[in-house]
């Protein structure tokens, strides 16, 4: 072995300054995507736009006629942008799970945390008793929160304690699952009519449900998750080395877990209490990073929103383009677009999934 | 020039205390210490103590420290399925606590140390994809890029072949030298132990039984004490210390 003093390499810093910069328009090319999708987004529907017109809607308002404005801005926009968020919202939630927890079937979906949201959900929509003092209007996003929300606490606080794996915690997250399934089918075989056809309904998932308010609560919860991941992005790297190498690196594991688990309990339990249950995002929205760009928080974290962000929106338009006219729930378009394509990446690129 | 002591230090596995009473001479700047014992010893809590990683009673007295990355601890091997490369991995390593930037020297130190390895192939390939003697040395690497003054090494070399782990040993004491670095390996080899070390720190059961001179440390004695087997300690032809051993005691 050599000193290390004498070493004139140049190999190993040019090619990682090179496979940086590809990261780099990586990530500029998923965001043009996102911008090209979210335009179409706008232009699709029972009457579609051309793309030009979107642009005139959107930059020059008082060039397009009324009617196109009112339908891109009042009706199609805040769809348009739940998708963005919530995408963006619910792969970074399911990013940081599987990292922290090092389990790559961690998401809100499979840890419970969307089957809470349901019952709670479904416990508004039923019995119309309240969880949270809040408006009539607000009554199934708040008790939907509120059991998310008990949800994740649950499996942090199980998680804290000691001598818990991280395999026990995503064990719980499953038997979580199942008890808030049987829950909701009690609830469901309760249910007259009416209400039943209201919970089936809002366990599919619809962004129709958006308005400007829970957009910007959503968009909220998520420039507050972020800095605090952007800060941890060195030491929540390392956390996927594992818990004594993270350690030894000086990371204080402990109070980073707690901290991701805490600000992703508000970001997983807030879309899905919007939006209702949107499985896939959270699941596969980080992989799909994870596979294109690798594990280094500062690309993984930009890359995951962008592709929670871009299945989500994608979807979006597919849910609306099927049967013209008729749009249906975004929870069962996004397993169908986004499986075959996840296929796809996990195929062609088998040695950099988890 | 750094020094360490530890006095009457001990450490909680949990809620037991698992090691107890360690009381060191002062360890100085360019010292190469192999801390041996039997499995389940407590060698590797001990290093989560002194890194601060357990808690425990006692004190880990450190002097004349020059850097906040005074202390560095490298684990045993354990394989990682994290979709990073050995470069990425290398630099985490460095860049822990600091800004997203990555500098020029960080990059040059990294090339150094990956050069310093022999890793520099393996640069951009997979952890998941790496041996377990691999795995080894990026931990070295990433110990080393953090340029501490005390090395804590848990088994640094289990996985190598005997070229590399002459090859890494002798670089260490290399680097304890010419960098003044204390440095801690916890090693089973103990024929390596006392060709490498200049103290030796006998533990077992949680207890340090011994430590000091190689040569005055590991006796007969001690190994039909500590590790149940009777042996002779004879010297080779390099006037090295070597343990034989006969077998288990009867």
């Amino acid at each position: 072995m050599t000193e290390i003093a004498a070493v004139p390499m140049e190999a190993g810093r040019t090619k990682y300054r090179a496979l940086a910069r590809r990261k780099l328009l990586i990530l500029a090319a998923m965001t043009a995507a996102l911008c090209l999708s979210f335009a179409v987004d706008l232009a699709w529907g029972p009457a579609r736009y051309a793309l030009s017109d979107v642009a005139a809607a959107l930059f020059d308002p008082a060039s397009v006629s009324p009617q196109i404005r009112a339908v891109v801005w009042d009706i199609r926009m805040p769809v348009a942008i739940m998708a963005i968020v919530v995408g963006a919202a619910l792969s970074v939630a399911g990013a940081q799970m599987q990292t922290i927890l090092a389990n790559p079937l961690a998401s809100p979906f499979t840890l419970g945390i969307s089957a809470a949201a349901s019952f709670g959900a479904a416990l508004a929509i039923v019995t119309s008793v309240p969880l949270l003092p809040v408006a009539a209007g607000m009554l199934v996003p708040a008790n939907a929160f509120i059991m998310a929300l008990v949800a994740t606490l649950f499996i942090h606080f199980v998680s804290q304690a000691r001598g818990v794996s991280v395999q026990t915690v995503v064990l719980l997250g499953i038997a979580l699952v199942f008890t808030f399934n049987a829950l909701l089918a009690f609830l469901q075989y309760l249910a007259s009519e009416q209400a039943l056809s209201a919970v089936v309904f809002w366990t599919m998932g619809s962004l129709t449900k958006a308005t400007w308010p829970k957009i910007w609560m959503t968009l909220a919860v998520l420039l507050i998750a972020l800095p605090l991941f952007a800060r941890n992005a060195w030491a929540l790297t390392a956390i996927r080395l594992g818990e004594d190498k993270a350690a030894s690196f000086g990371v204080n594991v402990r109070r980073i877990r707690l901290e991701t688990m805490l600000v992703i309990s508000l970001l997983a339990a807030i879309p899905v209490s919007f939006v209702g249950t949107i499985g896939f995002v959270g699941l596969v929205g980080p992989h799909i990073a994870r596979m294109i760009l690798g594990e280094d928080q500062r690309f993984f974290l930009p890359g995951s929103i962008l592709s929670g962000a871009l299945l989500l929106s994608l979807t979006s338009i597919v849910s609306k383009s099927i049967i013209p006219g008729v749009v249906f729930p975004i929870g069962i378009i996004t397993a169908l677009v986004g499986v075959p394509f996840f296929f796809s990446l996990i195929l062609s690129n088998r040695s950099r999934s988890w | 020039m750094v020094a360490l002591q530890l006095r009457s230090v001990g450490a909680y596995h949990g809620r037991r205390l698992f090691v107890e009473g360690v009381t060191t001479p002062t360890m100085r700047s360019g010292e190469v210490v192999a801390v041996i014992g039997p499995n389940a010893a407590g060698k590797s809590t001990l290093f989560k103590r002194i890194t601060g990683i357990l808690k425990g009673p006692g004190e880990v007295v450190v002097d004349g420290a020059r850097t906040k990355n005074t202390i560095t601890y490298m684990p045993q091997d354990t394989a990682a399925n994290a979709v990073l490369t050995v470069y990425e991995s290398i630099l985490l390593a460095r860049k822990q606590g600091q800004s997203w930037g990555v500098s020029e020297s960080d990059l040059r130190f990294i090339d150094g140390i990956m050069n310093a390895l022999n890793i520099t192939p393996i640069a951009f390939r997979d952890l998941g994809a790496l041996s377990g003697g691999q795995r080894q040395l990026v931990s070295i690497a990433q110990a080393l890029v953090r340029e501490p003054e005390i090395m804590l090494m848990d088994e640094p070399t289990s996985a190598l072949d005997l070229h590399r782990q002459v090859e890494v040993l002798a670089f260490m004491r290399q680097q304890a030298r010419s960098k003044g670095m204390i440095v801690l390996i916890a090693i089973h080899d103990l024929n390596q132990a006392l060709r490498f070390a200049d103290t030796v720190l006998v533990i077992a059961d949680g207890r340090m039984r011994a430590c000091g001179d190689p040569r005055d440390v590991v006796t007969v004695e001690m190994l039909r004490d500590v590790y149940k087997v009777e042996a002779r300690i004879e010297r080779c032809s390099l006037d090295h210390a070597h343990v034989i051993v006969d077998g288990p005691t009867s």
